[in-house]
């Protein structure tokens, strides 16, 4: 049995710029931002670090193929740097990429850092192109959008718990209205007014059932994680974050190709879930995490991401939502700090945006004391790139 | 003996009233008939359609019997690359076979009919598909706009088990100018109509047909049904009394219906004639462009046992009215439409990808795993069932003609489209298999998770710096 990386491996330092559309910021620019607080927070200096991971995905977008973009962004002297990419988990890769360099004894301190620049498109929402399918994409593909593609999974949560149109909308109004409040009170977020689940439900449709604001914000973004070895995380500061799991998994097909699935959950999800408790050892997620930042790239992801990381049992996500279960006071906070919701989605730079609030609750320091949560204990992460029929789920779990 | 084994056809959905042309573009100073005209959707061309109607005319016969296919149209896609081995490999048909192009002229449906049979006749095929299909484009404002149609038909030629024996033809050949168009032209231009009517149309046609007449010894009499197309209304009627025809024998020019669909027009004419038909019918076809061609036809007891056509008549009872002319316009590209920036990312088409897999893109087969029984789509070659795995066990199996229902769709109004909310979705195919697929020829309305669906093949891009149409297959509601 492999052991996994439980306590194998501590955040030391963390940075995270404001996200938004930074039209007057390129790539360039939010790479060092993002890493300036990370290495002050962590109170080394560049020369410490022996070797670093970079996420971006777009990077036609943006900087370019390969790592050398960061390399060159922060005039890291020489060490090795490994650009990865995997959808919207691509900053939760990076992470993961240093985890486990740290984990493994080949370095003692490593750099994840995720960038993207979105908003030099010229058009809203996400930069079409290949996307899932490359080559075959023109071919093949249907016109699929990142909206569309979720939205046939509210229609299709919908459909197989038997809500009406607008049953489901008011359920899921009260996810984007929840965000809203959080993202409200935190500075660094994109999206920072409150709406009310009027203004959700009666929204402009982007993509039937789904309205303008069942959708994440379009935006630039970076943030940063310095890790060590756990034995040495005291040696920087006297609260690391620790990493207690740390995993990933991919559609097989069998989502879009094959009959079995129901379309109203994502499989990878729940499988990744399971995996991550099994490494870090929870047996009962609905009581044991404290908190989350999940992959609310839709309202309708956020709810069936509840059911897929079994904080709601299946088909009953709707009775938690109702009850306030996952509102910045309720027992199980998700998205405390406006979540994608509210901070956008630059893809490479999102899963360690995630992590920073989780590192910085866990610390008891989040930026406005009015979002800190009462004494957290572990803190999830979740990213799920693609689309519910063939996607990347990543989960991470971290705690004090 | 030699003649029609089976028929089939396609109208597109919608239908556009002449007078919603007359109050878009009536000031230019055009006044059309009353009646309607069949509209090819944003996503159907000539190839689309043809493809539609030679489905419905093999519906339930053996695909790998037939070994030629010609199409006919005066409105092809491409100048260069075979349009009929578009629409053969779209039908899934074996590539042994012969396929030909008959292009250039209103006639090239019948002259392509003509053809077949020579080859049926000589031996050297015995099973013919000829689709004749026409989307044509015409200047905003102008008489053709009214009075061209979209449609196809597809009759399927055999030396057995006719239902209408092929028994002679009769053919005229004139340069006669009356509409033209050179390769690197966008719109036809047609002479005076009165010398078009005067000159060819009431000349042609009646020469053709009395020299059938006279070549079989025939009389005018001796058929149930003459068929030509009836693009002058008068002259159309003239002609028949002309020739001695009574009111009984005139088969309906579905002028004010369909409008003039070119090269397809007396076979989507011949279609509705057999739809009709009795055993011992005789049935009388003639073209006219650059001269006419006519033949002529002795309906069988075999009739009586075409399988369920959709034919013409199930196809013009359903319609959805296009009452936006403008949005007529934005259909056929006739007016830049802003799709926004999103809308201006072309695709590009990698040719070479295309062609390997053509088998899954142009005529929707996957496979089916020999072990376990799964149909999937695209081939795989490791089986997408979870319990069985197995690798390289498969073999082809074709979607195209698979019903299925909806497991869930959306419509997208971020997706560019000229025709928004894109409307996408599943489709689980009875038998087995799902995938996604854009819908076509449905309102978001009317779409349902559950509601049956077909696949239907469509133009799905254009590829402009490519020079390149990019064909696909869609669900839509069964239409029939």
């Amino acid at each position: 049995m492999a052991e996994g990386i439980k306590d194998k491996v501590a955040i030391i330092g963390m940075g995270c710029t404001k996200f938004g559309e930074l039209w007057n910021k390129g790539a360039e620019d939010l790479m060092v931002d993002a890493f300036q607080e990370c290495i002050e927070d962590a109170g080394i200096e560049k020369k410490d670090i022996n070797a670093a991971w970079f996420g971006v995905h777009f990077e036609e977008q943006s900087v370019g193929k390969g790592a050398t973009s960061l390399a060159l962004a922060l005039k890291l002297p020489f060490i090795p740097v490994t650009r990865v990419e995997n959808f919207c988990a691509t900053a939760t890769e990076a992470f993961r990429g240093a985890c486990y360099a740290v984990a493994s004894g080949a370095y003692d301190i490593a750099l994840a850092l995720g960038v993207e620049k979105l908003k030099d498109t010229g058009y809203g929402g996400l930069p079409g192109g290949p996307g899932l399918m490359g080559t075959k994409n023109a071919l093949i593909m249907p016109k699929l959008t990142a909206p569309g593609s979720f939205a046939m999974m509210a229609t299709r949560y919908f459909a197989v718990y038997g809500l009406s149109p607008e049953e489901g909308k008011r359920m899921l109004a009260k996810v984007s209205s929840k965000s809203h409040y959080n993202g409200s009170r935190n500075p660094k977020a994109h999206l920072r007014r409150e709406v009310t689940e009027e203004q959700v439900v009666n929204a402009p449709i982007i993509a039937w059932p789904l309205g303008l604001f069942d959708c994440c914000g379009v935006s630039d973004g970076s943030a940063a994680a310095i890790v060590t070895r756990a034995d040495m995380a005291k040696k920087f500061r006297p609260d690391p974050v620790y990493v207690k799991a740390l995993q990933i998994a991919l559609s097989s097909g069998e989502e879009l190709m094959y009959t079995k699935w129901d379309g109203a959950h994502v499989e990878t999800g729940y499988r990744a879930g399971v995996l991550a408790y099994n490494e870090a050892g929870v047996k009962n997620p609905r009581k044991e995490i404290s908190m989350a930042e999940v992959h609310d790239c839709f309202s309708i992801t956020e709810a069936v991401t509840m059911e897929d990381l079994q904080f709601s049992p299946r088909g009953k996500v709707k009775e938690d939502i109702e009850a306030g279960r996952f509102n910045l006071d309720g027992e199980q906070p998700i998205q405390p700090d406006g979540g994608l919701k509210c901070f956008g989605h630059p893809i490479g730079a999102s899963g360690l945006r995630m992590l920073y609030e989780m590192y910085k609750q866990l610390q008891g320091k989040a930026q406005m004391p009015e979002r800190q949560l009462k004494n957290p204990k572990l803190g999830l992460t979740h990213n799920m790139g693609g689309f519910p029929a063939m996607n990347i789920v990543s989960v991470a779990i971290v705690g004090l | 003996m030699v003649g029609i084994k089976s028929y089939g056809a396609y109208i597109p959905r919608y239908r556009m009233n002449h007078n919603t042309i007359f109050g878009a573009v009536g000031f230019l100073g055009t006044f059309p008939t009353p009646g309607e005209k069949s509209v090819a959707n944003h996503d159907e061309d000539t190839l689309s359609m043809a493809v539609a109607a030679g489905i419905d005319c093999i519906n339930g016969l053996k695909r790998e019997e037939i070994d030629g296919l010609y199409l006919a149209t005066t409105s092809q896609p491409y100048m260069l690359r075979q349009n009929s081995a578009i629409v053969a490999v779209a039908l899934d048909l074996q590539s042994n076979m012969r396929t030909a192009d008959f292009i250039g002229s209103s006639k090239a449906g019948t002259s392509a009919l003509v053809s077949a049979f020579d080859a049926v006749k000589g031996g050297t095929s015995s099973n013919i598909l000829v689709c004749a299909s026409d989307c044509r484009l015409s200047k905003p404002g102008g008489p053709q706009e009214h009075l061209y149609g979209d449609g196809a038909a597809a009759l399927l030629l055999a030396d057995d088990g006719v239902i209408a024996t092929f028994e002679g033809s009769y053919s005229v050949s004139y340069d006669f100018p009356d509409r033209w168009k050179t390769s690197a032209e966008e719109f036809e231009h047609a002479w005076e109509d009165r010398f078009i009517r005067d000159e060819g149309y009431a000349k042609m046609i009646p020469e053709a047909i009395s020299g059938l007449l006279k070549k079989y010894n025939l009389n005018i009499k001796d058929f149930a049904k003459i068929i030509f197309p009836g693009i002058y209304v008068r002259e159309h009627a003239a002609i028949l009394k002309r020739l001695g025809a009574e009111p009984g024998q005139i088969q309906d020019t579905l002028l004010d219906k369909v409008g003039d669909t070119g090269a397809a027009s007396p076979l989507m004419m011949l279609v509705a004639s057999l739809e009709d038909a009795k055993p011992g019918d005789k049935i009388l076809v003639a073209s006219f462009g650059n001269g006419s061609d006519a033949l002529f036809f002795h309906v069988t007891e075999n009739i009586k046992k075409v399988g369920d056509r959709r034919g013409v008549k199930k196809h013009l009872a359903l319609k959805k009215e296009l009452a936006s002319y403008e949005k007529y316009l934005a259909f056929r590209n006739l007016a830049p439409m802003d799709m926004g920036m999103r809308g201006e990312m072309s695709l590009r088409t990698p040719m070479s990808a295309l062609f390997r897999e053509r088998k899954a893109i142009l005529s929707l087969c996957g496979s089916k795993c020999k072990k376990c029984g799964t149909p999937q789509y695209p081939f795989q070659r490791v089986c997408v069932n979870p319990d069985c795995g197995a690798v390289d066990q498969m073999e082809d199996y074709r979607f195209s003609d698979k019903k299925g229902v909806v497991f869930t769709y959306t419509g997208d109004n971020l997706a560019a489209s000229i025709d928004p909310p894109a409307i996408y979705g599943f489709v689980d195919f009875e038998g087995g298999g799902r995938f996604w697929f854009d819908f076509t020829d449905c309102d978001l309305d009317s779409v349902k998770v559950g509601m049956p669906v077909e696949m239907a093949f469509r133009r799905r891009y254009v590829d402009e710096p490519t020079g390149v149409y990019g064909y696909a297959w869609k669900a839509t509601p069964i239409r029939a």
